[in-house]
């Protein structure tokens, strides 16, 4: 045995925590989370972590050009991989700037992660410079949120940060990190597992209710599936399909339930709605049984509540149990995880018979088929998407803004896999198409990312080009330039008699090929109905840098088929 | 109708106002809220009376749950359930009223807690009509400041015929 005092007296490295800067712990936690990329931007209160961040180059820092882009660009990555999105920003004004993306990801329950600096502690309340309470602000358009008071809490704080972002029904979670403690030393410690007392998603459905749910599903004459932008953020489009197959069921999805169900399938009816298919309103009106899947029953689709699908018994999935029976009353709610009641559905339905309700479902869709008019000489915006889809095969990555060219991207791509249409759902940003766009390219860089936007739109994050510049990201940056808001034009074109107020907006829109240009963009500008096809062509070849296509297309194109707000969606102007 | 929501929660930083938030969110006040620990060390009660209907009650409670700091809701108001008030009523008083001021108190089973040569100050705990009551009948003297605590409930236990 060895005589303890003549051991030497070293520290055992092991067992003692590395003391480091609440900015280093910070970004080791980050690391540890699988956290790749940040979009940010610097600023006084951050400026230690910018500096911290300089030594870590496994944490890839995406500059943006304004905060809005950076949120929009951690939701866009977040759509397309899954993982939740990471945003730094600094204190008051940085703060403040996130406030829409934030709201936007909070609608369409995205995972997002906004790390705001603050001012230090023992100013905070004093009205200091760049001081704003972003946790209050934020507070009705998150899902969590923290002030960090000491540097050691870090580890504890990220890792429930990514927890509650990413799972139960997602959403965005605001870190608020106060100067001081970010420059404060602690040690790191980290401890495996989280968990949260007050936190306990429903993951597993009720055995009986489901079994109810597939009697209810046997029995029917005319059952559909009705899948939403849960489908989409659960993963679980292989599992939906597998019920439709299964079942012979119809497939009908929201506009972020896009994708979820192939659209070229026999069994799909492309998206119901305001904007929907004919056939999808229709099919949900005569339906005996609505199998909602991952969806909320939103004003966009139901249209007016009294009149919406009266015939049917309502099954709904989802993993909120405060979205069930919230707008429509269930016949059988179903708390859980899509992953897990599925796969249980599916096995227990056996047998249906759907023969006659999928004739009439091919009579809905062969009787009123999207369709548009075009004009000698004029491009049709539509056929401006057809042609992407064409020559994309329908598998690019499709990204849209908010406005008419969301919605014919949505009627018109056709989709075929999830996570390949990525728009602005329950919030409705303009803005949002091209730095989601960014976004999206960084977390998938081998898709073909396609942004459609609109004239308006496209101006309000037009800054994030160069962004997307800098980083060569060969984005296909799609303008539906019709010289209007478009989508408010439709309106005042059907409902106010023509009055088109403050929507015109060609006088004074920039030569966007020009604009495209001033970036270090390609630009490219198509003016005539057969050039439509070698531009997209053109822009497909290019690899190190975004193109950034003006269609002129025809002003007076309007969303059609169309269920006008507060009506039936029984009844559409087509 | 009137609901009252019994709320358990850990009292982190922002919860209250997360609670509350989700009422004012909605377009909906609070009539009152009384905030307290409660049995277990690290937690805190807030009982919450609330006017408002049933649809969208229900649909606070079930956010409320989805709160990260909340522990648990009920909405007492379909189970038998107690409930107190205390208020604080501070009454101009004078040599002349105290005799009647005192057996007001008494009737009402409240307590004189201060005095002073022209106020007395009365406690009263109960229900919320009780209370109500008994500052009607303070209110002819001259009332100087009230202070209530509003409800607080627990869920009755015993169920057996009253
Ligand atoms: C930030 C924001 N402001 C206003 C609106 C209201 N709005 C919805 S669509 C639209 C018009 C969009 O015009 P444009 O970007 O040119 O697209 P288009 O409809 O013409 O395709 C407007 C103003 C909105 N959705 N978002
Ligand atoms: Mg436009």
């Amino acid at each position: 045995m060895q005589n303890r005092q003549s051991v030497p007296s070293k520290p055992k490295t092991k067992s003692e925590p590395e003391i480091l800067t609440g900015s280093d712990i910070l970004i080791r936690a980050l690391l540890e989370e699988g956290a790749d990329t940040v979009f940010g931007y610097p600023g006084g209160s951050v400026i230690g972590l910018y500096d911290t961040l300089v030594r870590h180059p496994k944490l890839r820092h995406v500059l943006v050009r304004h905060e809005q882009g950076a949120t929009h660009a951690a939701d866009g990555y977040a759509r397309a991989t899954g993982k939740p999105g990471v945003v730094f920003v600094t204190s008051g004004p940085g703060a403040t700037n996130t406030v829409t993306g934030i709201a936007n990801a909070y609608m369409d329950s995205i995972p997002i992660i906004v790390f705001t600096g603050q001012v230090a502690s023992t100013m905070i309340g004093n009205d200091a410079f760049q001081e704003a309470d972003i946790i209050g602000i934020t507070r009705p358009i998150t899902k969590h949120s923290y002030l960090v008071k000491k540097a050691e809490h870090l580890p504890r704080v990220v890792q429930e940060a990514f927890l509650l972002a990413s799972t139960g029904r997602p959403g965005p979670v605001l870190v608020d990190l106060p100067k001081d403690v970010l420059a404060s030393k602690a040690p790191y410690i980290r401890k495996e597992g989280v968990a949260i007392r007050g936190y306990n998603p429903t993951y597993e459905g009720h055995t009986q209710q489901i079994a109810k749910a597939a009697k209810l599903i046997m029995e029917a004459k005319r059952p559909l599936v009705y899948a939403g932008g849960g489908v989409t953020l659960a993963d679980g489009s292989d599992d939906l399909r597998a019920l439709a197959m299964q079942g012979r069921i119809p497939v009908t999805t929201t506009l972020l339930g896009l994708g979820v169900f192939p659209e070229d399938h026999p069994l799909s009816l492309g998206m119901l709605g305001m904007h929907g298919t004919y056939a999808a309103n229709m099919a949900i009106t005569e339906c005996d049984v609505v199998i909602a899947v991952g969806a909320r029953f939103d004003d966009r689709v139901t249209g007016r509540l009294d009149a919406f699908s009266r015939e049917s018994k309502k099954i709904h999935i989802d993993i909120d149990p405060a979205c069930i029976a919230k707008n429509v009353p269930v016949d059988v709610p179903i708390v859980g995880h899509i992953k897990n009641v599925l796969p249980i559905l599916v096995s227990m339905v056996k047998k249906t018979d759907t023969a006659e309700w999928l004739g009439r479902i091919e009579e809905l869709k062969k009787g009123h088929p999207l369709k548009y008019t075009t004009k000698p000489d004029l491009i049709a915006p539509q056929h401006v998407v057809e042609t992407f889809a064409d020559l994309t095969k329908h598998e690019a990555l499709v990204v849209t803004d908010v406005g008419q060219n969301q919605m014919w991207a949505a009627q018109f791509y056709k989709f075929k896999n999830p996570r390949s249409f990525l728009s602005s759902g329950g919030l409705g940003t303009m803005g949002f198409g091209l730095p989601a766009a960014i976004g999206a390219a960084f977390g998938r860089p081998e898709a073909t990312v396609v942004c459609f936007t609109g004239d308006g739109g496209f101006q309000m994050n037009v800054q994030e080009l160069a962004t997307a510049v800098k980083n060569r990201l060969p984005l296909k940056i799609a303008i539906l330039n019709n010289g209007y808001l478009g989508m408010v034009r439709q309106w005042q074109e059907l409902f106010f008699e023509k009055r088109y107020s403050q929507t015109y907006i060609q006088e004074g829109n920039p030569d966007f090929v020009r604009l495209a240009e001033a970036y270090g963009a390609v630009g490219i500008r198509v003016v005539r109905p057969e050039d439509v096809a070698p531009a997209v062509r053109q822009a497909l070849e290019v690899k190190d840098r975004p193109v950034v296509m003006d269609f002129i297309v025809d002003p007076e194109q309007k969303v059609m088929p169309m269920v006008p707000a507060g009506a039936s969606i029984m009844n559409m102007m087509e | 109708m009137k609901h009252t929501l019994s709320v358990l929660f850990e009292n982190e930083f922002n919860a209250i106002p997360r609670i509350v938030g989700l009422f004012s969110g909605r377009g909906y006040s609070i009539d009152s809220i009384s905030i307290g620990a409660a049995e277990e060390a690290g937690l805190t009660r807030a009982t919450i009376t609330t006017i408002g209907e049933e649809q969208v009650i229900e649909q606070i409670a079930k956010q409320l749950n989805k709160l990260v700091d909340v522990i648990k809701v009920v909405d007492l108001t379909f189970e038998p359930f107690v409930e107190r008030e205390l208020a604080l009523v501070k009454v101009h008083s004078t040599p002349a009223t105290r005799p009647e001021i005192v057996q007001i108190v008494d009737i009402f089973r409240a307590k004189i807690i201060d005095i002073s040569t022209k106020t007395m100050t009365v406690e009263i705990t109960g229900k919320e009509d009780k209370v109500d009551a008994a500052i009607g009948m303070l209110r002819p003297f001259g009332i100087r400041e009230i202070a209530r605590t509003g409800a607080v409930a627990l869920k009755r236990e015993f169920q057996g015929q009253a």
